[in-house]
Parts: structure tokens; sequence; C-alpha cells
């Protein structure tokens, strides 16, 4: 159903996305049971996790640090007395028929997150209006044949945090590059693993569409069950022209929620906003008040590892590399890490982000493995990127010969390897120049076919020297001596 | 055994080796199945209660260090959970639920070497006022079997009325321990509220809801209040004060102020007989040179109402994990998600616990929240800043516990708003989640037990115990 661009252009797209993140604390928020995924059903519960009578919740302070790592990240205000809340609604994957979490006091307010989506040239700051903690529930597993459904209880309890944003993103490109920015950023600060396919990232969708000129923000539909990012644009989009034409033909817009599928890529009506719960939202009387001081932030702060947009500017204004550099660079925290720690070990920054985003990362794509298995250090990649600057070895016996037997071999010093394998390329003219004057006189007709005008021979001199010196002779030197000589 | 008088007595006697602790146990049960009839057991741990009585026989034999509580023989109300125990909360939906844990109170009982005599029926979640809200049949007053022993601790009142143990556990959540107490001639404290831990605690009302004690004597209560009240690492909620010995402090050794409250003594629901009661022990106080004046608390009409709007908000959630998923009852007949939720607590709760679930829904529903449950929440501080303010300014504050005494079974049962009015002078105590006691103050014309009422500042137990025992024994 693609809309008439001429039609699609009269409408402003707005969005606004609530995402949760699954917290990565060893224990639930409010007892100790472990939080593991994918463990067998109903091994990680206790009398507290499944709301037994006599029960109270006792705070897992982790949980809150992460929380105010987040909103540290994301430039939010950090709220001093924070109050629990219950939000009362019966499903039996919810123990005690409220889930606790906060209402009226969340602890982050405000702040906001920069993104550049796809063909921007600009950065756009994203506004937050709040995050907030609560506690996950258990995963109902409705059996295709049988008439019961199933309760997993593992993951009741598993705190999580809830990012708000304001109605501020206007496209599915948009949504997709600021949820990017929170799976990077989540990962960055280690707190939630951001895996969308497992759950452990969620995200609704609220769409509306509104004539350029209107005033007024037109009514908004919420969509559910996008289980990637991917998922998240293409819902998006989707709705966005549903929406449109819905009102192009005159109908109106119903506030209710929408499940998306997946296989179809389209959404269907989940309830209508009259059908919706009433929460009936109060302060949690089994907590009291939680105060965050600011001793506690300041700890927290202490704590924060560098993130990715300050990375970004990092390597762009003191390694001066060129922004897409800086940006594959970042894309990823351990990748950044190594990176930055190559760099304290090398000036020559360029040549180790074309190592970093050549050789290396095609390395670990090819192992699927994380850059802290990644079997070289900093200093050793150094070592090979300093053997290729000072012209030792050539680029291609770097890649081909000296790294690949820095992987097999543990701690190896890549001038090492290359004087072992005697590798280290001769660039003296003493001992070029006679390679040179041997070729040269056995090839006198291609010297005389040079001599008249076909530059292009000096290729097949420059090869034939490389293979009787079997591959040591630095080629910019063999080169430069070529041309002198035939001058 | 020859009769109680109190758990130091008794422990001496049992030094001396004048009976064995299992003869006391015997003794005991012999009283419980004697009266039965008063309904007051929901389970009796006969055999563990025999075998833990030669246990505990065998350490004092050895010359082993013994509990504070070594000798006691407690009941506790059905809404405290113990580890391997059903716990019904006198409530169908609990059907067959085993607690796998033990609460904190329970487990210091038990840590102090007290032999946990059964579990006592009460008013259904402890809601009511007279223990006729009770799945499993009202329990009856022993002083006049027609007669209520108040709520919703009723059976824990009477096991100490009537020699079935010698103390209770029971719960206060707006006068449950109070008002039982009163009606049954027994001491009764409800402490600070946060001075016991709730865990363990199966929920009313978590902002009011205190673990109290049911004894014959002071001495009795103060001991058993210092086992049980202090920090605790599974309640947030808990203060961390340290707790004195209160036992060893039964003294009073200065002039006292004493406040009454004028609105209480007029209240024309107020039986003379309790009025007159009152007045003399406020004379006796004045004769022994404490400071006796009146005070004025004209928000006294707008207590009830706070509580009950807070008490059922609170409660409409707490109960709603009772819902046949997990545990306890599930009506058979349900056939799909929603009849199981709607048959399993139709038929799961009783009519009060119903009640009070609608009130508590409709004060937090969201055209109402603001008008009810904001406004309560506001006059609650407002009742709090006041008796906070006369207890800066006097010491005690007396009144009597109830405004009448006893009433007979099925007496206001049809009548609710009246039910309620039994707990007009102690829900002020848990609105401002003071410690408030109830002892026995004469009787009627019908020989029925008269409550007076004394109330202090927060953490004051200490003063409160003392002052107590120091009326008792006028």
């Amino acid at each position: 159903m693609a809309l008439d661009k001429s039609i699609r252009d009269k409408y402003r797209v707005v969005i606004g996305l609530e995402v949760h993140a699954q917290l990565l604390t060893e224990s639930k928020f409010f007892c100790s049971d472990a939080t593991v995924f994918g463990a067998s059903p109903n091994t990680h519960i206790s009398p507290i996790s499944l709301g037994h009578p006599g029960t109270l919740p006792m705070l897992n302070k982790k949980a809150v640090d992460y929380a105010i790592k987040m909103g540290l990240a994301c430039e939010c205000s950090i709220t001093e007395e924070n109050i629990f809340a219950r939000k009362n609604y019966f499903y039996p994957d919810l123990p005690k028929g409220y889930q606790v979490t906060q209402d009226k006091a969340p602890i982050c307010l405000g702040g906001q997150v920069w993104i550049q989506a796809k063909g921007e040239s600009e950065e756009k700051a994203i506004a937050l209006n709040r995050i907030h903690m609560e506690e996950d529930a258990g995963k109902s597993i409705h059996t295709e044949d049988a008439t019961d459904t199933l309760v997993d209880y593992n993951r009741a309890g598993v705190p999580l945090i809830e990012i708000v944003t304001e109605p501020d993103l206007r496209s599915a490109d948009e949504a997709y590059s600021f949820l990017t920015e929170i799976r990077k950023l989540v990962r960055y600060l280690e707190i939630c693993d951001g895996n969308m396919e497992e759950g452990s990232l969620r995200c609704d969708a609220n769409v509306s569409v509104m004539l350029k000129d209107a005033k007024e923000y037109g009514s908004k539909v919420e969509v559910k069950n996008m289980n990637s990012i991917r998922n998240v644009h293409r819902a998006i989009e989707h709705e966005a022209e549903r929406l449109i034409q819905l009102v192009e033909s005159g109908e109106k817009v119903i506030s209710e929620t929408r499940d998306f599928d997946a296989a179809t890529g389209t959404t269907s009506s989940l309830r209508t906003k009259e059908e919706l719960n009433d929460y009936r939202y109060f302060p949690e009387p089994d907590l009291s008040p939680l105060i965050v001081n600011q001793s506690w932030v300041e700890e927290v702060k202490a704590q924060m590892p560098a993130l990715p947009r300050e990375l970004k500017r990092k390597f762009m204004e003191i390694y001066k590399l060129p922004e897409y550099d800086a940006q594959v660079l970042t894309d990823n925290k351990d990748f950044a890490m190594y990176f930055d720690a190559v760099c304290q070990e090398t000036k020559n920054y360029k040549a180790a982000s074309n190592w970093m985003m050549g050789t290396v990362k095609s390395y670990l794509n090819d192992k699927n493995i994380n850059c802290r298995e990644f079997p070289v250090s900093p200093k050793q990649l150094a070592g090979l990127i300093h053997l290729v600057e000072d012209n030792k070895v050539s680029n291609t016996v770097a890649n081909q010969q000296i790294f690949v037997k820095m992987l097999e071999i543990k701690d190896a010093d890549a001038e090492s390897i290359a004087i072992e394998a005697n590798l280290i390329q001769e660039s003296s003219s003493e001992n070029i120049q006679p390679i040179i004057d041997e070729v040269l006189s056995e090839m006198a007709d291609k010297v005389k076919d040079y001599k008249s005008g076909r530059k292009g021979l000096i290729g097949l001199f420059v090869g034939e020297v490389m293979k009787r010196s079997k591959g040591k002779a630095d080629p910019k030197k063999t080169n430069e001596l070529l041309k002198q000589t035939l001058k | 055994m020859e009769s109680y008088h109190s758990l130091k007595q008794l422990q001496h006697q049992l030094k001396q080796e004048k009976y064995t602790l299992k003869s006391v146990v015997e003794h005991y049960l012999k009283q419980i199945n004697e009266q039965k009839h008063l309904n007051v057991f929901l389970d009796v741990y006969e055999t563990e209660a025999l075998i833990k009585a030669e246990n505990l026989q065998e350490k004092l034999e050895a010359g082993k260090p013994l509990g504070k509580l070594f000798g006691l023989v407690i009941g506790i109300k059905d809404v405290l959970v113990q580890k391997g125990r059903e716990v019904r909360s006198a409530s169908r939906i609990l059907e067959g639920f085993e607690s796998q844990f033990s609460g904190t109170a329970v487990q210091r009982l038990l840590d102090e070497d007290a032999i946990i005599i059964g579990a006592q029926n009460c008013d259904e979640f402890a809601m009511g006022s007279s223990n006729e809200n009770s799945a499993y049949g009202p329990t009856l007053n022993a002083t006049d079997n027609s007669r209520v022993p108040g709520g919703s601790s009723g059976a824990s009142a009477v096991a100490v009325q009537a020699g079935l143990c010698m103390a209770s556990l029971g719960t206060d959540t707006g006068g449950s321990v109070r008002q039982p107490a009163a009606f049954c001639g027994v001491v009764g404290i409800k402490p600070t509220y946060s001075r016991v831990s709730r865990y363990g605690l199966i929920a009313f009302a978590s902002s009011f809801d205190c673990i109290g004690v049911f004894s014959t004597v002071i001495e009795d209560n103060a001991l058993i209040l210092e086992v049980i009240a202090g920090h605790d690492d599974y309640d947030s909620t808990v203060s961390t004060e340290e707790v004195p010995l209160y036992a060893e402090s039964l003294q009073v050794n200065k002039k006292m102020k004493v406040a009454y409250i004028k609105e209480t003594l007029e209240n024309e629901a107020l039986q003379t007989e309790i009025k007159e009661a009152t007045v003399s022990k406020l004379e006796w106080l004045k004769g022994q040179g404490h400071q006796v004046e009146e005070v004025r608390f004209p928000h006294l009409d707008y207590v009830l109402p706070t509580y009950y709007i807070l008490t059922t908000a609170e409660a409409s959630t707490n109960l709603s994990r009772f819902d046949g998923v997990r545990y306890g009852y599930r009506a058979p007949e349900a056939y799909n998600m929603e009849s199981m939720y709607k048959l399993s607590r139709t038929n799961g709760f009783g009519e009060e616990v119903k009640r009070r679930i609608m009130l508590g829904t409709f004060v937090l529903s969201a055209s109402y929240f603001d008008a009810y449950y904001t406004k309560a929440q506001k006059v609650r501080r407002i009742i709090r800043d006041e008796t906070r303010n006369m207890l800066s300014k006097y010491d005690f504050i007396v009144m009597p516990t109830t405004p009448s005494t006893a009433f007979p079974l099925g007496g206001k049962r049809d009548n609710p708003a009246e039910m309620y009015l039994e707990d007009i002078f102690t829900v002020q105590a848990n609105v401002s989640g003071i410690p408030a006691i109830s002892i026995p103050n004469g009787t009627d014309a019908q020989n029925l037990p008269i409550g007076l009422q004394i109330m202090t500042d927060v953490f004051k137990e200490s003063e409160l115990y003392a002052f107590a025992d120091y009326l008792m024994k006028a």
C-alpha cells in the first residue's frame, strides 16, 4: 500500500517510544532470586517473587545504580525522593496482582538522547520524558493444542527501566536510530544486554499523524510486539501510512493498542482505549521512599565508562579521524576501548583505524567473537603497525603473514615474528640496487620500450625485483630506485 | 500445673522442678480440648508442642542456656505464617495453602524457646470487629458465650481470657488487638507502627498493620514484645530504632502529665458504665498527684472515614494476589481465565472482605482517587500531627478502648457501618502510628469486661508498659 509521496509529504508523523530494558543485576529487584535467561521454567522463584502471603519487597540497590547510570548517560535529572507505586491489574503472570513501578516520582526526569538518522548530516536531540524503574512480570506460555496456559515466573520480579521519550521522533528512520543509540548506551553502561530478540530490550511505539500546518497532534495508536529494531522501523512505516490513509479517506483514528505481525509487516487491533485498564496507581506502602542523595549519584558517576558520543568526538578531535571511522569504531564499546588502547601505543591513528576496521573487524566477524576475546593485545597490534610504518614490512606481508602468526602465538611480538620468518623488507639502496641492475640488464628490451614512453612497464620491473628479493624489497623504495636508474 | 501468674514465675518453678514443661503444655492442651465450643483454635500443634516441651526440658536439665521465652505457651493469629504449616487468614480462599517460611515475629518467638500451641481463629483477613467474619465460624466470648469476643483478633484474646495459652500474637490495623482485649478483660498492645517486622504477616493494610501481643499480665507482654520487635532484613519499612528491655523498666518514678480527650468521654455512643470506669481511673490518677487535663480533639469524627478509605484502598490491592492461579482456592467450575478470577474470588472471599475490596477499588479508581485517597492521606497527616502534638505536651492520653462492652453475637452483623463504629477510639493510634495499650478496667452491670486505653508517643513502649502496669495495680 505504497502511498503517493505528494500525499505523504502533507503529513507529519509523530512518534514517541517506550523502551523497556531488563537490567543485568545478578538478583531480582525485590528478592534474592537469580536472574538468568533461558533457565528451566520456575527454577528461579521464591515465596517473594511468587507473591506468597506475608512476603514483602526488599530493594536491590544495584538496580537503582543502573537506573542512575542510564539517567546520567541521558543527561536526566536524578530524583532525590523516589516513591514506588503499585500498578494494579490482574493477569496470571503477575503474581501479586500489581506491578511495583514508579508513577509520580520516577528516578530520572527529562534528559535527551542524541541521534543521527540515516541520511541526515546533523545530530538531533530526542527529549526524554522520564526513566523509571519497575519489576518485570512472568511469562505466559500458550501451548498450541491444550486449553491450559502455562506460566513461567523466572522473569517475575526482574528489574527493568522504562525509558519514555517525548513525542519528538518524526520518522521510522529516527526511531530506528534512537533505538540503536539506546541499545548502544545500555551496552556501553553494561546495564542491559540489549537483546531485542530475547526480549531484554523491548519497545512500544506511539504513532500519530497530523497535517503539517495542524496545531494539535492526531489521535495516537500504540504499537506493540516488535522484537527487533528493524521491526520497529517496519511497524512505524506501516502504521504511519495506515493512519495517513485513514485521515485521507476522512475516517476517524481510534486510540487503540495494535499488535505488529512480523510475518506480514502489518498491525491489527488488540484493544481500544475504552477497554483499557484503570491501573489504580497509588504509593506502594511496603517500600519506604528511596532517598538518592548527591553522594550516591556521585558514586555512580565515578563508575561511568566513556560513552559512545564522547569517544566519537575524541576520536575525531584528538585522533583526527574522519567521522565515518569514528562512528564505526564506537559502535561497540569493547571495540572502541581496544582501539583507544592501540592509540596509546602508536601515534599513527589512521593506520590503527584502518587495521581495526579492516583486518581486526573481519577476523572478529569471521570468528563471531567479541573484542574481549581477541587474542592479539593492543600493544601487539601497535607493534605491527609500527613495523609497517617503519617500512620494515609491507602491508600485505603484515596482513597475510605476521597478523596470522600473531593470532596463533600468544604474546608474540610482530618484529620478532618478522625477523624469524625473514620477512623484514629490504629498504636500503645498497641491497636493492644490485638486484635492480641485474633485472634491468636482463630486460634490456623492456628498458628500451620504457624509455620510449611505455612508463607502465615500471610495474613489471618492480614485480621482478620483488620476486628476486623473495618479497623482501620495499616496493616503494624499489620504485623510487628504479625510476632513478631509468632516468 | 496450678494457676498461672507470670512467665518469670513459671520459669522459676520449672527450674525448681515443681513441674515439667511437658505437664504445662499438657495442661493447656487439656484446656483447649475442654473449651472447643469457644472455637478458638483452627489448628492445634499437639504433637509438635509436646515434642518441643520435652526437648526444652532436656535443655533445662542439661543446664544449657535457655531462651528468654522459655516455658511460654503461645497461640498465633491465623494471619501470621509459619513454615510448613497451613495458614488461612480465616478465609476460604487460602484453602490448603501451606507457608514455605516463617514470619520474623514467629521465628523470633521460636528462637527464644517459646512453644507455639496453635493457630487462632479471627475475622477473615483481619477485617472485622467481632470475629464473626470467619470462614471457620465465630469465636465466642468466654465470659458470656452469647457474646462476641471482639475482633479481628477475637480468638487470640479469648485464648488468653479462657486460659488456653499464656499469651497470643494478634494483629492490629484499627484496633484488632485492643478492642478484643477490652471485650475479654485481658491486656493487648499495639506497638508503634514499624516497631515489629511485618514479614510473615498476611497484609490487610500495609501502612497500618501492626503485630500486637495479648497477655494477662504486663510483664509477659513486655517480654514478648522486646523479643519480636526490632530491625529486620526482610521488611524495609521496619524501624532500626533500638529495642529497650521493656520488661525490666516497669516502674513509674515521676508524676505524669495525662490528657483525656473531651470528645471521647462525651461521645453519645459511650456506655455509661465505661464512662464512669474511665473517669474514676482519671480521678484516682489525680489523687496520686498526677496532672490530669482535658484536651480537645475536634477531628475525632474524621478518624474513622480516613481510616476506612486508606485501609480499604490498601486492602483492595494487597488481596489481589489471591486469584486462584498459584495457590489456595480455585473455583473448580471456572471455564476460562476471566471466570477463574471471578468465580475464585467471588466464592473464596467472604462478604466483608468483598465489601472492602470494592470500597478500596472505588477510592483508587482514576476518577475518584483525588477526592478520596489523596484527601484521606492529607487528613491522615493532620490527625497524626495533632495527635503527636498532643503527645509532645502530655505523657499519655487515656480513654475508653471501646464505646460499649461485648455485644451479642449477630447483633451488628447486618449493619456494617455500626460495626465500623466499634473502632472509633482505637483507630486514632493506627492513623497516627503511635503505640497504644488496652488494659482491663473493671466490669459493667452484666459483668462484662471494660477496657481502658492508654496511648503515648512513638517508640515509648517502655513508658507505656510501666504506666499501664501502674494503673493495673491501682
